[in-house]
């Protein structure tokens, strides 16, 4: 018989399955989760088997659903990773998270003497591989590896 | 082959293919010795945030050259940039007045967003250490017309850490299937950022510390720069090891050229000008005609 997990099903929230392996605990940084977060549950599942994707992560949080940008966020660090919406103990809504081929917005560059750190202006990266993620600075044309790319949230 | 360049922006010599480069090229051989007047009443924007001598200058007689006129500035600080005005706010200003706008900046990415801010098209004459493309252009401008092609051996030596011109020029090189020697002082070496690129190009590439002259058609020398060293004495030892003598040439092929986009400090010793194989300041003449044809493209005034 193999092992099975037992995770308490949530009411209403959000599921985050299929998180690349070893990424959890950077989504619970990129949703602000900290040991100051509020009293509602947040499981979260390391290196569980899938029939899909061999290892995955899983995070679960009640009474919360993600704004766009958190999801897009998700999607540089774990581009397989889908987002599940649950109402009454039910998924209403999966979807995959979506990297765009440019990046608009959400991460900074991390280049110290790019113009955009200066200026008024939206970033702008091509994503130049998806996982792990490295994005090229259309500015200064300079690399960001997944590190600093985790570093910023 | 037609190619259209009207309004195109000139950022980065990565946005540019290898039948794009060579049409420029051609243009900028055409236009050599020209004079005529294809840019009358139009008026080139220089700004100048970043002190220069060479790229100003040799913009300023290709518009001329031309017959077209230019206005600007080569110090910010008398400018409204000391008010705190931000550089789109400027680029939107000087656009209204110009016909094609040519940038200078220490930040890197400037002239992509002068580009964005601008209906006008943009010129980057050098975004702090990233790109210089038309510094590009005529390095392989002077090679062609050397040499007659651009697959050729070409060793890049001094600092490649820091030179932007090497890393664009390297790119460019890669493009044309050149095999490049990388030659620098331990510390100076050429971005492991940059030598995955060029090796995804399909580059062949040789890391050294030590030139071996024997190898190269092309010797393109840059500065090695007093601050990048903590001290004056590891900085003097590095600046001689690394400086080009008559004794250097000895095991030189007898159709290598050297190559430096200047300004140089006793990395070439003087008495080398007078050799066949000098040909830097054939090189920096050459920045009038390869900008002339830049100029004359992203105008439209030819095609």
């Amino acid at each position: 018989m193999s092992r099975q997990i037992k995770v308490e099903r949530i009411k209403e929230g959000t599921v985050i399955d299929h998180i690349s392996c070893g990424q959890a605990l950077n989504v619970m940084r990129i949703l602000g989760i900290t040991k100051e977060y509020p009293s509602t549950a947040v499981t979260v599942a390391m290196n569980v088997s899938s029939p899909k994707s061999g290892r995955k992560d899983i995070v679960k949080i009640e009474g919360r659903e993600l704004k766009g940008d958190e999801v897009d966020k998700i999607s540089l660090i774990s581009p397989h990773a889908t987002i599940n919406i649950i109402r009454n103990s039910g998924v209403v809504e999966k979807r995959n998270v979506s990297l765009p081929v440019t990046l608009e917005g959400v991460v900074t560059c991390a280049n110290p003497n790019c113009i955009t750190r200066f200026e008024d202006t939206v970033s702008k990266f091509k994503v130049e591989r998806r996982d792990p993620i490295r994005l090229r600075c259309l500015f200064c044309e300079r690399v960001m590896e997944q590190k600093a790319v985790i570093n910023q949230f | 082959m037609d190619m259209d360049f009207r309004g195109r922006d000139i950022i980065s010599i990565r946005d540019f293919n290898r039948d794009e480069i060579e049409y420029i090229l051609d243009k900028a051989l055409e236009m050599a010795g020209e004079g005529a007047p294809l840019m009358a009443g139009r008026i080139l924007g220089l700004l100048f945030f970043e002190p220069s001598t060479r790229t100003r200058l040799s913009f300023e007689v290709a518009m001329k050259r031309l017959g077209g006129d230019v206005v600007g500035f080569s110090d910010s600080h008398l400018t409204s940039i000391t008010k705190g005005e931000s550089l789109s706010d400027t680029i939107k200003t000087v656009e209204t007045y110009t016909d094609i706008i040519v940038v200078r900046h220490s930040r890197e990415g400037a002239a992509r967003l002068a580009a964005e801010a601008s209906s006008k098209p943009v010129i980057n004459a050098g975004d702090g250490p990233n790109q210089h493309p038309t510094q590009t252009l005529l390095d392989l401008y002077t090679i062609r017309k050397e040499l007659g092609r651009l697959d050729v051996k070409v060793t890049l030596m001094g600092d490649l850490k820091y030179g932007r011109t090497v890393h664009s020029l390297a790119y460019a090189l890669a493009l044309f299937d050149a095999e490049i020697d990388l030659v620098s002082p331990p510390g100076l070496e050429m971005p492991e950022e940059v030598i995955t690129d060029l090796k995804a190009m399909g580059a062949r590439i040789n890391v050294s510390n030590k030139l071996d002259i024997s190898r190269a058609q092309v010797l393109y020398v840059t500065r090695i720069q007093k601050e990048r060293f903590p001290d004056s004495e590891e900085y003097a030892k590095v600046r001689g090891a690394y400086k080009l003598t008559m004794e250097s040439l000895h095991e030189a092929r007898e159709d290598l050229i050297i190559l430096h986009p200047l300004p140089r400090v006793q990395e070439i010793a003087s008495e080398i000008d007078g050799t066949k194989h000098a040909k830097y300041f054939d090189q920096v003449a050459n920045g009038v005609p390869v900008r002339m044809a830049v100029l004359a493209l992203v105008t439209g005034v030819v095609d």
